[in-house]
């Protein structure tokens, strides 16, 4: 998981764009993924307004957006968003451009999982957190976790 | 004694919050000649002009007073009124209790007292008022029309389609203006020059326009109905009236000068026109780049030219010309790259304005609507678009926003897509904008359909590598600065006034903005005329617009101009300064201070008299006048000190 807690911002150099960046491969493979097309969002921010979980995040959810626009997928992929989303379906009712947000989450966790990003495991939970969560609780994370 | 009614306006809120209207009008009963006084919730309203004509023939009164909002607004609204009722109009005044008094004080008491010594003054004001018939002043029905961009054309079109003749002076040899520079145009994509020709033409011929281009006007004088024109026109050393547009000469010019239509991406002769569409399509030489006037050798033009149309010692000619009315299209130009040091300072390759791209995008531009960069020729593949780029600027350029930029700039990514289809275009917005009718659809299709990146941060710089351009901005939406090297950058430059507009409305006595865009009388509801009578505005001129706004203004300044030229004659108002000729000691001081040149020298009486038609009734003579010879009617010296004793309490 990331460490960026949020309090700091990032170290942001520049990103330095090129057609080839934009054109080739992560945003095409969300849109394929997803089957949504990233191009649509227009950063109203509607999506981040309603998330329940978007003071856990480390990138609200439509900058999730804007960074896979802009062909950047490290921050996302090695970041902590993508796996606190609870893929409550509330950002996709809302999107005014009537974007699956929930399925670009879904998409990014698979692209992340693909390349082998070492995201949640078993051997993150103390046996004393393991303890206090209900079982129900601890299968539902691994469920969604491994599609 | 006269019977004065006095009537006080609540206007709902506006005044009653404040002001005690009741406790008003109850003092107003108390002052010498009030004979009747009462308050009303909405005096404009139907029911209160009502009140109006039936207490005037009721109460018998001999004046009425409206104490309300501001004469600019309902002065000739209670006006009539009174007038229906059998008044003379000039016995109707009103009182600003509401824009002088309840809006710009809060404590109720001081306001309340503050609003019964306005009326105290008008009152006073009124006793005196004699009743006074409008001047009658006849029309020229004939239009001028300054500048033949979309703005110009339009409102020549309409008025002289209505019958009425129209001159149209058009600065360059053709008309058309920006509009014929366009590529395609937003939001619908059309021919700029389709759309356009079509209009030139009928402009060309219509039998009510007389089109004067290569013509700047010189000098304005008169008034609303009544204006003489002189107009030069300028040397174009071709007889036009022989010249049949063969266009031989300028095939054979062996001098070389850059293209202002083409904005420097090309070169022309120095006979030319300045684009094959031009209206008229007679060529001009640029005297300053001419070979034979530099040299005193060449005249290959001349050799060619068969009819002999080419004439060296043409000069300026001028003409004299009357009109009623004048509109103002001179239009806009672009602030120059020159001036944006960060983005290069037009030093930079590769660094265009919009201008110059939409030559680059036109089919008749200097590349046949190929895109290809200025310093090498090739095709850019990575091309990024500046917004802003001195507009919304306060500190270092213009403060305001130049409104178009953010179509025309998405239309140009857009069109260049079309053109480079394995390009990409990236554009630098603070904020799109897009308030017309299609225009968010138009963006929407461009940002979801056509791949085209908005980054939402203003670049702060643009310099070269190599050879490529190297823009520097930043990405609010992901926090992060965006660095591009880019093949081609196209400017979204701020629109600015057209640089001869300061010194035209010197000689018209129109004003302008600070921004020095012309002003308009009212920014709502007399969008189109200017404060002064008889002057009407149109186009981009009067601020940044795109064509379809642009049209709307000059149709509604040409229905302004048409309304004029429908009445038999116009009414001047009386409210004006006089003079008694046995007290004018003819020292002239009058005729220094008045800004309307209406005082002028009678050598006949021997004395200064006043020109009804040009007076506006500003004052500035009758304070100046050491004799106390020239008077205001209804302003005069008695009423004026009456007025001052009331408001300082006495009465
Ligand atoms: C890059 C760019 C792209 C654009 N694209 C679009 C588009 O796609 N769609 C759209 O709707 N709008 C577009 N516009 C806006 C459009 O160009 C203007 O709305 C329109 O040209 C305004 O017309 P106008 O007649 O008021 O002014 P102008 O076109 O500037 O015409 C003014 C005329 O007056 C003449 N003149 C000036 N001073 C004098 C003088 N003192 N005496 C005599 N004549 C004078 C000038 O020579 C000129 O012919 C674009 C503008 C730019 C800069
Ligand atoms: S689905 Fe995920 S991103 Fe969307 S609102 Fe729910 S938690 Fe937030
Ligand atoms: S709600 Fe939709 S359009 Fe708005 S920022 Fe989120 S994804 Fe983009
Ligand atoms: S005389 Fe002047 S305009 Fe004529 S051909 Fe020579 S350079 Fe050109
Ligand atoms: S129209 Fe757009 S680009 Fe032009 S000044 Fe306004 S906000 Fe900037």
């Amino acid at each position: 998981m990331s460490e960026n807690t949020g309090l700091a911002p990032p170290k942001s150099p520049p990103i330095r764009l090129t057609r080839e960046i934009v054109n080739a491969g992560f945003k095409q493979r969300v849109n394929e993924l997803s089957g949504q097309h990233m191009d649509a969002c227009y950063q109203c921010g509607n999506c981040s307004s309603g998330c329940p979980l978007a003071q856990e995040m480390d990138i609200l959810p439509s900058r999730v957006m804007r960074l896979v626009q802009l062909g950047q997928s490290d921050d996302i992929i090695n970041g902590g968003t993508i796996w606190i989303c609870a893929s409550c379906f509330q950002c996709t009712v809302r999107c005014p451009k009537g974007i699956d947000i929930q399925a670009v989450m879904d998409a990014l966790r698979q692209i992340a999982m693909e390349e082998g990003v070492d995201h949640f495991g078993p051997d993150q939970i103390s046996p004393e957190l393991a303890a206090s969560v209900p079982q129900p609780g601890l299968v539902g994370v691994y469920r969604k976790l491994a599609t | 004694m006269k019977r004065i009614g006095v009537f006080v306006c609540h206007c709902g809120i506006n005044i009653a919050e404040t002001v005690d209207v009741k406790r008003v009008a109850e003092e107003a009963l108390k002052m010498d000649g009030v004979a009747y006084a009462q308050d009303y919730i909405y005096m404009c309203s139907e029911p209160g002009q009502a009140l109006v004509r039936e207490k005037i023939k009721e109460e018998k009164l001999d004046a009425v007073i409206i104490a309300a909002c501001s004469p600019n607004l309902h002065e000739s609204t209670f006006r009539t009124a009174a007038e229906e009722a059998g008044l003379n109009p000039w016995q109707c005044e009103i009182a600003n209790i509401r824009e002088q008094c309840s809006w710009v004080h809060s404590d109720r008491e001081k306001a309340t007292s503050k609003a019964i010594n306005i009326v105290g003054t008008i009152v006073q004001k009124t006793r005196l008022n004699e009743s006074l018939e409008p001047i009658p002043v006849s029309i020229t029905k004939k239009a001028l029309v300054i500048g033949g961009g979309i703005a110009g054309i339009q409102a020549a079109l309409d008025i002289a389609d209505s019958g009425y003749k129209v001159i149209l002076v058009e600065k360059e040899s053709s008309i058309g203006g920006h509009m014929a520079q366009l590529s395609e145009t937003f939001p619908t994509l059309d021919c700029s020059q389709c759309i356009l020709t079509p209009k030139m033409v009928a402009a060309g011929k219509h039998p009510n326009i007389e089109l004067m281009t290569y013509s700047e006007i010189e000098e304005v004088s008169g008034y609303v109905g009544n204006f003489k024109v002189r107009i030069r026109r300028k040397a174009a050393f071709v007889d036009w009236s022989k010249c049949n547009g063969c266009g031989l000469c300028m095939e054979k010019c062996p001098s070389k000068v850059s293209s202002v239509f083409d904005r420097e991406l090309a070169k022309h002769g120095a006979i030319y026109v300045p684009f094959p569409q031009a209206v008229p399509n007679k060529p001009v030489i640029d005297k300053d780049s001419c070979i034979y006037f530099k040299s005193g050798k060449c005249r290959l033009c001349e050799k060619v030219c068969e009819i002999g149309a080419i004439d060296f010692e043409q000069e300026d000619r001028f003409v004299e010309e009357e009109v009623g009315a004048i509109i103002t299209a001179t239009g806009f130009e672009t602030l120059p790259v020159a001036d944006l040091a960060e983005y290069g300072a037009g030093d930079v390759p590769d660094v265009i304005d919009g201008l110059a791209f939409e030559r680059l995008l036109s089919a008749s531009g200097p590349t046949v609507g190929e895109v290809r960069r200025p310093s090498d020729g090739t095709i850019p593949k990575e091309i990024v678009f500046v917004q802003c780029a001195g507009s919304r600027d306060p500190e270092r350029y213009k403060p305001y926003c130049s409104k178009i930029c953010c179509m025309y700039t998405t239309k140009h990514a857009l069109l260049y897509k079309h053109r480079v289809h394995d390009g990409q275009p990236y554009i630098f917005y603070i904020d799109i904008r897009t308030g017309g009718k299609g225009y968010e659809e138009f963006y929407h299709n461009a940002e979801e359909e056509e791949g085209i990146i908005y980054l939402r941060g203003k670049v702060a710089k643009i310099f070269r590598d190599g050879d490529k351009t190297v823009v520097w901005g930043t990405d609010t939406l992901t926090g992060r600065n965006i660095e591009i090297a880019a093949d081609l950058v196209v400017l979204a430059t701020a629109m600015i006034p057209k640089d001869s507009t300061a010194e035209l409305v010197k000689k018209l006595r129109i004003q302008t903005g600070p921004n020095g865009f012309l002003s308009e009388a009212h920014p709502k509801l007399r969008p189109v005329e200017s404060i002064n009578s008889g002057f009407y505005i149109a186009g981009a001129a009067q601020g940044p617009k795109d064509i379809p706004e642009t049209v709307a203004q000059a149709s509604a300044a040409a229905c302004k101009v048409i309304s004029l030229f429908s009445r038999d004659h116009l009414e001047q108002d009386p409210a004006i300064a006089w003079v008694d000729e046995d007290l004018c000691g003819s020292c002239r001081i009058c005729i220094s201070v008045c800004p309307y040149d209406a005082r002028e020298f009678d050598e006949e009486k021997g004395i200064v008299i006043v020109n009804e038609a040009l007076c506006e009734g500003c004052g500035s003579c009758v304070a100046a006048c050491a004799c106390g010879a020239t008077q205001q009617r209804n302003l005069s010296d008695s009423q004026i000190k009456s007025m001052v004793t009331a408001s300082l309490g006495g009465g």
